[in-house]
């Protein structure tokens, strides 16, 4: 079977209440970045945010392939991918907030949200970092014959990092249940990774023996479609991915980077937000195949509005953690 | 008590015999690193384990020290308790940022809920006439990070009890073995032992100076010590035996009977290991100390080639001796 017709068949045997789960998890990623861009602005946040809007297709769309105990690694740019592997949004906040209720009690923040519940080993701050860890949790669950699939999570910027291909080749002739997924949003933080990255992205995989593609991270249905293939090659043995996802990012590389002429003009932007957003779209298909109208669609975002609302008051009021505590858990 | 069985054991075997009862109780236990399998590592401390325990649990990696350590935090956050062998101290600086970005912080940054029970097993020490880049103490650097153990054992019996403790351990512990003690030999019992971390070990009492030594420089201090007995100088030995938990109290009480103090260490002298505890002895025992507390490290050069150079970048019997004894003004 070819890819793109076993893609179709998947996409064909997706029933309409996982659809609209997708679109409502996709929608939750963009309001809650609304919020924390909110957040930022109105001053109540502690230090930076690095946004995901623009990439919600890829998080959801992979962790829709994903069990609940199935292992993510996220980064610097990860309340997408927290989200869509099933965090909750108050206690998101409230580690954004630096709040005791939050997902480390405060000590992590934005970048480093970590959560065994989902499988989520946590949120990397440095670039590349977390190549090691998902790995390493890919060996674990072949060893011990748990049929968990790790996925990693990165950007295009990760691809300059040198562990990143000691792992790949290691995960290649261990034949481990990762995949390797490179949100390719086009910038290193403010570089056009034309400037940074020569040859070809998948070759870099390849050259390993590692299965590598590439999709258009902008459709949802086609991420997960892709994901689903790779995910289930993973757990039946055959060895670890890297899927390259083409996607984009409406903010800057973090909340404060306003001004971003330098290095990419408005009318790019633009025509991202308005040709090829992920959300939108997406509706569009859903209305048009019947799943969905634009009625009921709107009132979910209505609904999730309302929810992430609540979530942030949640956040807002909750207590800090107590200064004492930042000696504890130094060790465990 | 029952009596102890106790046998001669090099070094080597000791820790052999540690990785090899660990790995017999807790099947979740593995060795991971370059040519840790058939080869049993250029030192051959591993030898045989691969025969026993197979290659799922003894895995010989590419020559990738941060991937694999990386692999190591990782696989112990999700279910293994892997043993990481970096052949020589020097190639820690490849593995930085997994240890000290990743490992060290892991179970604070998630508010506690992540653990990496990950031992990374290395070497240090000159004279083997490895030149620069194979004869690096490093043990200082990790020793500054919140959230790593730093074990250093000096003799078979403290590698064997500290080892097996190390793998218990629910955080990330770098265990530094001296490549030039493998062979040394010393009693080991055969019966079941730990080591606790943070408990430092008399190695000999004496009354009128306090020897602190670490890892390879704990034979150093006893060999000047005997020396010291000669000339009626009456030294004790302390070796912390983890730099990481350190055991202040028992420094700083030796260091108060004694009311002399000499810490030997075979890292970096600046900014270093003899630096801290110095400092911890001196505001322990201020009020009881008859003189400042010394310091011996390693000169401060990239460790050279050739051995008339070499031999004099690292504190010796010698030079121990004679610090001492011109500290008791003894000449």
């Amino acid at each position: 079977m070819s890819i793109a017709t076993d893609q179709a068949r998947v996409i064909e045997g997706v029933k309409a209440e996982q659809w609209v789960r997708i679109y409502r998890r996709m929608v939750m990623i963009r309001q809650f970045e609304e919020q924390v861009n909110e957040l930022y602005t109105r001053a109540l946040m502690p230090g930076l945010a690095h946004l995901y809007m623009g990439e919600e297709a890829v998080a959801v769309g992979i962790c829709e392939a994903l069990r609940q105990t199935d292992y993510i690694t996220s980064t610097h740019r990860g309340h997408g991918h927290c989200l869509a592997k099933g965090a909750s949004p108050d206690r998101m906040f409230a580690e954004l907030l630096g709040k005791e209720a939050g997902y480390c009690r405060g000590k992590g923040g934005s970048m480093h949200i970590a959560d065994p519940a989902t499988g989520n080993l946590g949120a990397n701050a440095i670039v590349g970092g977390s190549a090691g860890i998902a790995t390493g949790a890919a060996l674990s669950s072949k060893r011990l014959g748990t049929g968990q699939v790790t996925v990693c999570f990165f950007g295009e910027g990760a691809l300059g990092q040198g562990v990143l291909y000691e792992v790949m080749n290691l995960a290649a002739l261990w034949k481990l249940p990762v995949i390797y997924v490179c949100e390719n949003n086009l910038y290193n933080e403010y570089t056009h990774y034309s400037e940074t990255t020569a040859g070809d992205m998948l070759a870099r995989g390849a050259a390993f023996g590692v299965h590598a593609e590439s999709v258009d991270g902008q459709d949802v249905r086609v991420v997960y479609a892709t994901a689903e293939r790779l995910v289930e090659r993973a757990r039946r043995g055959e060895g670890p991915a890297l899927l390259v996802c083409n996607t984009y990012r409406y903010h800057g590389h973090h909340v404060g980077d306003i001004n971003r002429e330098y290095y990419r003009s408005k009318q790019e932007e633009q025509e991202w937000k308005t040709k090829r957003d992920p959300i939108k779209n997406f509706a569009e298909w859903m209305i048009q195949q019947k799943i969905s109208d634009a009625a009921a669609l709107e009132q979910m975002q209505k609904e999730v509005r309302a929810e992430m609302k609540a979530a942030v008051e949640f956040a807002i009021a909750a207590p800090y953690p107590k200064p004492e505590e930042a000696e504890q858990d130094v060790y465990a | 008590m029952p009596e102890m069985a106790v046998r001669e054991l090099t070094f080597a075997h000791a820790v052999r015999e540690a990785l090899a009862e660990e790995m017999r109780r807790d099947s979740r236990v593995c060795i991971f690193g370059e040519d840790v399998a058939e080869a049993g590592t250029p030192f051959k401390v591993l030898s045989g384990l691969v025969e026993e325990f197979g290659r799922e649990r003894v895995l010989d990696t590419p020559i990738s020290e941060a991937g694999f350590t990386g692999m190591g935090v990782g696989a112990a956050m999700t279910g293994l308790r892997p043993v990481v062998d970096i052949m020589f101290g020097d190639f820690l600086t490849l593995t930085m940022d997994q240890l000290v970005n990743q490992a060290a912080k892991v179970h604070y940054m998630s508010g506690g809920t992540w653990k990496v029970p990950m031992v990374l097993r290395t070497t240090l020490g000159a004279t083997r006439r490895s030149a620069a880049q194979h004869s690096q103490s490093l043990h200082a650097w990790l020793s500054h990070v919140p959230g790593l153990k730093v074990a250093m054992p000096s003799t078979p019996y403290d590698a064997k009890g500290l080892l097996k403790t190390a793998i218990r351990d629910d955080n990330p512990v770098v265990f530094f073995e001296d490549k030039m003690m493998y062979k040394l030999k010393g009693p080991v019992p055969e019966q079941e032992y730990t080591i606790p971390f943070g408990v430092a070990d008399m190695k000999r009492e004496g009354e009128d100076i306090t020897i602190v030594a670490t890892s390879s420089m704990v034979q150093v201090a006893l060999g000047a010590a005997e020396c010291l007995e000669k000339i009626g100088v009456s030294a004790e030995v302390i070796d912390p035996r983890t730099t990481w938990p350190l055991d202040e109290k028992t420094l700083v009480e030796s260091a108060k009977k004694t009311s002399r103090a000499i810490v030997v260490d075979e890292g970096y002298g600046r900014y270093g290991v003899t630096g801290e505890i110095a400092s911890v002895i001196a505001e322990g025992a201020f009020y009881s100390l008859d003189a400042p507390v010394k310091r011996m490290g390693a000169m401060h050069v990239p460790i050279p080639f050739s051995p008339p150079l070499e031999d004099v970048t690292v504190p010796t019997e010698q030079t121990v001796f004679e610090a001492a004894r011109a500290m008791c003004g003894k000449g």
